[in-house]
């Protein structure tokens, strides 16, 4: 198969790796991997922000980018639920609706692609490390991805899953919310991060690097002796 | 300018003017009455008698109300005197039913017919109610009692506890036969109150912390006949 | 700025930052989670359940004016009085000249949001009535002269030392730690009142249209006293509370017991259908109730929104949500806290000034799957937050925003845009700027890399 990366804003400027580690999982399971360079942000921070006419030429912009692309992928459950449940309903009455539902169908998150279309739990990874599961609230509960993940974890060699409490709570980042009302995500971040921590994990993983940067941050600045990884990184990993 | 009835009926016309899409699911399901297709949904009531007592037994026990299974209503009057003398009550108001008059006259202190002659400071004084109820509901505990099957509105709430005398196969399966048998028994004249009560009295309005008996019944005791 | 806002602001920011109390609301809910997650386990098919809820409540929602003449007649012809209100002022107004027309001087109440929204207890007060609250919640927060924290767990907030005391500063009783005790210190304050007063006055939670109905949903018995000793009743009702047929409770009753409190049914639902009747021994001589619009209209010609008035109050998207366990009830400054408060406050009171609780959500969703019938909630506050922009942008939104949306249209400015903030960002970290500065405040960045991911990126390395 032909994978089009679809590439988050994040992940393309702060946490390039992510973006790699994707390409490189499906490259080892035998898939062709492009990128097209055309495509920028997908629009989510101005729909969030009741901006949907910029958020509409957002959504063009990248139904052009990816025409054509067989299966459109991304390693963010966040940007895949744009294009997945919000493209349909920010384009309804337009023209552009039945464009905005045939990319939804081709696009997947990464690991729904790889457990629910590719039928693969086991990518040959290595990890010796324990690791507790975030779910990224766009992931569960907009994509209903939650076993996924897990499957995914559980077939990589040597990775120990240690469930959280708080397993299903936000962590408090929501775009620009954590920027707006900064003391509502931060209380939200130390319930969050405070139960990740509890875990004696190594590493928190998700599917989401938004989650990520801030449960990383969060950490980071607490000196909580716990990383945050993309659950691409953990795949890719195979030494 | 119109009255406020007929203003916001018209509201409500021109409101409605735009359609709201379905909720969106299985059209073959959406044609039935809610209460219809939900029955494979809730819980279960049990589809036999024995079922059905089984969970009523498990409901009202999780509930902290008593069930007390007796062979006849002598037992019954016998089950109730024994609750009376144990609980030290001194004056008890109960409903003039069939089912619960036997009961009442059996006990060991003063009972008043409350419906016959009610007064609602006298039943303020009293220790224990007892009453007959209109069903059981197994799938939920829940006691439905009435205004005209149960000696009126307050007989049932105002005492510190509550005793229903019912017979076996007043218990149904579930919510949906108890408001069916409702509706076919009183039709368009149903009693002016109809209450399911489920449990004795309770709230967890401080640190959500359940504290029985708030400002209905402490305890709450079903004597099932049969 | 609303001023409503600059309120929200103050509160939300304090309280997120009162770690023990938001762990004392943590705790308090905790055994909630575990009895609705057994509860809900008893359901054959909860999900399924929840679609079925949902389409009792839409079938009356959807045909309104029709369900609510058809309740009206059958609640009179039941022999009760169906007064209309178009707004707070109205509803006020016909409940007062009631209270003067039986010549009541006490009056006792349950539970009822609505009249929390038409602000009833000040007016009564003004009028030179005695009013108080019953239920066990609403009375300790009379007693505080405060507004309900959460409109199913009016007190929860509140510990138990601060109940004692307040119950020793108004009803001279000693000291206490024990819930049971206070609970009957209540219980024994409230029983004389309720045999003493002249008028009741509840809420409803369902209007029954094919029996005149009125059912009402609690756990303590106060609302059947309260519709049981005196000789007046008068409810108050929102008119979205219409269900078409009686056997619908048969859905709704449970899930909203199980959705809310963690129950299979609460411990009282009572039908009333008309004041006493012929024959029967006790109940009030007369039987009001109030319905009451006050901007509910203006929510139902929102068809994309109309569902929020499927809401049945049970508080399950309170009980999930991480905005209110963080921020606690009073912070929103609503009568309806929460998300579903978050939702409608603005078609109730005015966009403009109660969009920043629609902003004020990291649209987790997690109040949606609550929902026992299904109100898109998240997406709704999405749809608030578009029709607060169309009203009424502000300049930085729309500067900011044009500028993002300028730089997306151009991956070349888009690659540049990211370079000069990779090299830039030690010093942006160090300047007061906006978002940035808020973000930094508690959290830290990554170190920017040297390349971006387009940098990087060669097809023919993954081809």
């Amino acid at each position: 198969m032909r994978v089009s990366l679809f590439v988050p804003c994040f992940v393309d400027q702060l946490t390039p790796q992510v973006g790699l580690a994707t390409a490189k999982v499906l490259k080892r399971l035998g898939h062709a991997v492009e990128f097209r360079s055309a495509q920028t942000c997908c629009g989510q921070p101005s729909f969030n922000s009741g901006q949907w006419d910029v958020a509409r030429e957002g959504a063009l912009r990248t139904i052009e980018v990816f025409r054509g692309a067989e299966v459109v992928v991304g390693p963010s459950g966040s940007c895949v639920a744009m294009i997945k449940k919000f493209y349909p309903e920010l384009l309804k009455d337009t023209p552009h609706l039945a464009a905005a539902e045939d990319l939804a169908a081709r696009t997947f998150e990464f690991s729904e692609f790889l457990v629910n279309k590719l039928g693969v739990t086991d990518v040959g990874a290595k990890f010796a490390k324990k690791v507790t599961y975030h779910d990224g609230c766009h992931a569960l509960r907009e994509l209903r991805l939650k076993e996924e993940p897990r499957q995914l974890l559980r077939a990589v060699k040597g990775l120990e899953l240690i469930e959280s409490e708080e397993g299903e709570s936000c962590c408090g980042f929501g775009g620009l919310f954590s920027a707006k009302f900064p003391m509502i995500s931060t209380a939200m971040v130390q319930v969050k991060g405070g139960a990740l921590a509890r875990t004696g994990a190594d590493f928190v993983v998700s599917s989401d690097p938004s989650c990520l940067l801030q449960i990383g941050g969060w950490l980071s600045r607490e000196g909580k002796p716990i990383l945050p990884l993309h659950i691409a990184e953990v795949l890719a990993h195979d030494a | 300018m119109a009255d406020a009835r007929s203003d916001i009926l018209a509201r409500i016309r021109e409101a409605l003017q735009v359609k709201a899409p379905k909720p969106h699911f299985k059209a073959e399901e959406t044609a039935g009455q809610p209460v219809k297709i939900a029955k494979p949904w809730l819980p279960d009531g049990g589809e036999t008698t024995e079922a059905s007592l089984l969970i009523l037994a498990e409901q009202l026990a999780k509930l902290k109300a008593v069930l007390i299974r007796v062979p006849d209503e002598t037992a019954a009057g016998q089950a109730v005197a024994d609750l009376a003398r144990s609980k030290a009550w001194k004056q008890v108001a109960y409903h003039g039913a069939p089912l619960v008059r036997p009961v009442a006259a059996a006990l060991p202190c003063p009972a008043w017919e409350a419906d016959a002659s009610f007064e609602k400071q006298k039943l303020e004084g009293c220790d224990a109610s007892i009453t007959s109820c209109e069903s059981i509901v197994a799938q939920l505990g829940s006691i439905l009692v009435s205004s005209a099957s149960s000696g009126g509105r307050a007989l049932s709430i105002l005492p510190h506890v509550h005793v229903v005398v019912a017979r076996v196969d007043q218990v149904v399966p579930d919510l949906a036969t108890a408001i069916a048998l409702m509706q076919a028994v009183h039709g368009e004249k149903m009693p002016s109150m109809l209450s399911f009560i489920t449990g004795p009295s309770r709230t967890g309005d401080i640190e959500r912390i359940l504290v029985l008996g708030a400002h209905g019944p402490k305890e709450l005791y079903l004597v099932l006949v049969g | 700025m609303s001023d409503a806002k600059q309120i929200f602001i103050k509160d939300a920011t304090l309280n997120a930052a009162d770690g023990d109390q938001r762990a004392f609301i943590r705790k308090a809910l905790g055994g909630y989670y575990v009895n609705r997650d057994l509860q809900k386990a008893r359901y054959r098919d909860w999900e399924r359940a929840r679609d079925a809820a949902s389409l009792a409540k839409w079938t009356a929602v959807n045909d309104l004016a029709n369900q609510l003449e058809k309740f009206t007649a059958n609640f009179e012809r039941n022999g009760g009085v169906v007064h209309w209100a178009r707004d707070s002022a109205e509803a006020r107004a016909i409940i007062l000249k009631i209270a003067a027309d039986v010549n009541a001087k006490a009056i006792v109440k349950s539970k009822c949001m609505t009249s929390e929204e038409i602000h009833l207890n000040d007016a009564l007060e003004k009028a030179g009535y005695g009013v108080v609250e019953s239920d066990l919640g609403e009375f300790i927060q009379q007693l505080r002269g405060e507004a309900p924290y959460h409109f199913v767990f009016p007190c929860m907030h509140v510990k138990r030392e601060a109940i004692s005391e307040l119950f020793t500063k108004h009803l001279g009783t000693a000291p206490t730690d024990s819930p049971e005790e206070l609970t009957m210190i209540a219980r024994r304050h409230l029983r004389q009142l309720y045999v003493d007063a002249d008028i009741g006055i509840t809420g409803a939670n369902f209007l029954v249209a094919e029996t005149g109905q009125i059912s009402i949903t609690e756990n303590e018995g106060n609302a059947r006293l309260t519709a049981a000793l005196p000789r007046i009743h008068i409810a108050l009702s929102g008119i979205e509370k219409v269900v078409n047929r009686l056997d619908d409770l048969a859905v709704l009753l449970p899930m909203l017991a199980t959705a809310g409190a963690g129950q299979p049914m609460t411990c009282y639902n009572t039908l009333y259908a008309g004041p006493r009747k012929p024959g029967e021994c006790d109940g009030p001589e007369q039987f009001h109730l109030v319905l009451l619009d006050n901007a509910r209209t203006r929510l139902l010609a929102d068809p994309e929104q109309r569902d929020a008035l499927h809401c049945i109050r049970c508080g399950a998207c309170l009980n999930v949500c991480p905005i209110f366990k963080n921020i606690g009830g009073l912070a929103y400054g609503t009568t309806y806290q929460g998300p579903i408060g978050s939702v409608i406050t603005p078609h109730l009171r005015g966009l403009k000034q109660w969009n920043h609780l629609s902003s004020a959500s990291s649209l987790c969703g997690a109040c949606t799957d609550a929902c026992p019938v299904r109100i898109d909630l998240h997406h709704h506050l999405l749809h608030n937050r578009r029709n607060a922009m169309k009203q009424s942008p502000s300049l930085f939104d729309r500067a900011f925003h044009a500028g993002f949306g300028f730089v997306m249209k151009r991956p070349t400015l888009f690659g540049l845009g990211g370079k000069v903030f990779r090299a830039t960002l030690p010093l942006l970290k160090k300047l007061p700027l906006p978002y940035m500065s808020a973000w930094l405040k508690t959290r830290d960045l990554p170190a920017a890399p040297a390349q971006s991911f387009r940098e990087q990126w060669k097809d023919s390395d993954h081809g």
